[in-house]
């Protein structure tokens, strides 16, 4: 028992799985310390100053100073909150941000540069209702909001967790319909399929990626995603000369890091889906397949970019604005979106 | 096989955990999240299955649209917490109407139970049987629902929209 347990576990396919997941793992640990620094840089960058550049070249360890500031600071709870859910809420939050980009590959199947008896695929789970997967989780992320805006028993916390909430679930409609539309085209729900069927060109040059047939479906995921994530011009959750800061008010120290992290984490999350769906993933030209996961890196930081790019260029809707958008614009965009593309399916008999 | 058992405990115990924990607690948030966790054990057992696509669809609709809502109103009516003290000091168990209520529906849930099983056959034979192909394949399920039980569906749909056209109407303000 145990010397066969150890042999599994030492066995080249476990540590390759393992190294997959640690990948993963750590991957999203830096990509949300970058994105603070990008964030800073970016806003820095268009509003023509020079941004942090002390700590470290180039203020290259501003990450680090924060996270150790955030350390180092005080945690505080209110004394009417309640300790249990005011503790697990961020838990929440974090645990479903990382939980998402479980079905989310990055790179074409590999082997290791031959280390490996056969390819696996470079996702920490090859889930075949994948899209069903991410978006379950996503919709998991809205407890730990909606929780920390309640246990905080603060008006703001609990106005800001509302609206999140309310957020969430009207543009979810807009992005589940985004997400079938696109399922439809690939004929499959395992996002390493739908990446598949985007290999290939037209005409020999124009990359068969889905963002050019459904150039409406990416508007209508990008700005869902975008809400989702309650990100500029849709923070309403952290509407900061309405509610203070939302339904964070009342954290500090780590686990205020925490919420921050799960936005950053479901940014990264919400943009590489995005990449998988309609940017073609790791497919791309001049670079071998099997170093397909730089194109889907490259692909990644430019809708992250474009995420920094939106905050400092949209100013804030106001929240019927916000509302009527989801509701009225983009739930029937995408509703038309779908019927239109389920009878192209349907006449020309698949993509 | 061991580890299928193993997980199958696992689940179960998560499933029915929850469920005690629903009606145990008294603070009403509580509740709703342990349903959640309940919920969440229920899909695990669906994947032990092989359904994964019934277990994600159980996360996306239970767990994550209706208890929300479920959250929401309790949040926003405020629920008291259920202090006997406030409004009867008696423990629960001691009220004659709660007992009497309580003891019928469980002698009914016996009932029921055991009507089932007296009826049930060759349920060795379910329980060993080999997960089916097609019942976890979205299209075949797809195909079953737009098909064969097109009616129900549909007679579902209406039954939803009416109870939406209920809410919306009794929500509305009374203009006099």
């Amino acid at each position: 028992m145990v010397s066969s347990f150890i042999e599994f576990m030492t066995s080249p396919m476990t540590i390759a799985y393992l190294t997959i997941v640690g990948i993963v793992f750590g991957g999203l640990q830096i990509m949300a310390a970058v994105m603070v620094y990008a964030e800073r840089k970016v806003a820095a960058f268009m509003q023509q100053r020079v941004g942090p550049y002390r700590v470290g070249p180039q203020g290259l360890l501003q990450p680090v100073a924060d996270i150790l500031k955030l350390f180092f600071k005080e945690e505080l709870r209110p004394k009417a909150a309640d300790a249990f859910l005011f503790t697990l809420a961020p838990i929440i939050s974090v645990a479903a941000a990382y939980l998402a980009f479980a079905p989310v590959p990055f790179g074409a199947p590999t082997d290791f540069f031959g280390m490996l008896p056969e390819k696996i695929p470079v996702q920490v789970s090859d889930v075949n209702v994948a899209v069903l997967v991410i978006f379950a989780v996503a919709s998991m992320g809205v407890y730990g909001i909606v929780l920390a805006g309640w246990a905080s028993n603060s008006k703001y916390s609990l106005l800001g967790g509302l609206r999140s909430s309310a957020q969430m679930i009207s543009y979810e409609l807009a992005y589940g319909m985004a997400l079938a539309t696109v399922v439809m085209m690939a004929n499959s729900l395992s996002l390493r399929e739908i990446v598949d069927a985007q290999q290939g060109y037209w005409f020999g040059f124009i990359p068969r990626w889905y963002v050019i047939p459904q150039a409406v479906g990416f508007f209508v995921f990008a700005c869902a995603g975008i809400a989702e994530t309650n990100r500029a011009p849709f923070d309403f959750p952290e509407a900061e000369q309405e509610l203070v800061a939302g339904y964070h008010t009342e954290y500090s120290s780590m686990r205020f890091a925490m919420f921050f992290m799960a936005e950053y984490i479901n940014m990264v999350t919400v943009s590489a889906v995005a990449t998988n769906l309609y940017l073609g993933g790791w497919h791309g030209p001049f670079i071998p397949a099997s170093y397909g996961w730089i194109w889907f890196v490259l692909k990644l930081g430019f809708l992250l970019f474009v995420y920094l790019w939106l905050r400092w260029t949209l100013p804030r809707f106001r929240y019927d604005q916000l509302m009527s958008f989801g509701w009225k614009v983009l739930l029937p965009l995408a509703t038309i979106n779908l019927i239109l593309t389920a009878a192209g399916v349907l006449y020309f008999g698949g993509y | 096989m061991a580890t299928d058992a193993l997980l199958f405990y696992a689940f179960a115990g998560v499933t029915v955990i929850g469920a005690l924990l629903v009606v145990s607690q008294k603070n009403p948030v509580y509740s709703v999240l342990s349903l959640i966790g309940a919920f969440f054990g229920l899909a695990g057992l669906y994947v032990g299955l092989e359904a994964p696509f019934v277990a994600v669809v159980q996360i996306i609709i239970y767990a994550g649209a209706i208890m929300v809502l479920f959250l929401f109103v309790v949040m926003l009516l405020n629920v008291p917490r259920e202090d006997a003290a406030e409004w009867d000091r008696s423990h629960p168990l001691y009220r004659p109407m709660a007992v009497r209520i309580g003891a019928a529906m469980a002698v009914l849930l016996a009932l029921e139970l055991g009507w089932a099983l007296s009826r049930a056959t060759d349920i060795g034979g379910a329980v060993n049987a080999e997960p089916n192909e097609r019942i976890s394949s979205v299209a075949e399920l797809g195909e079953v629902l737009f098909t064969r039980y097109m009616f129900a569906f549909e007679v579902t749909s209406i039954l939803i929209i009416a109870a939406m056209v209920g809410a919306v109407v009794l929500a509305r303000k009374r203009q006099e």
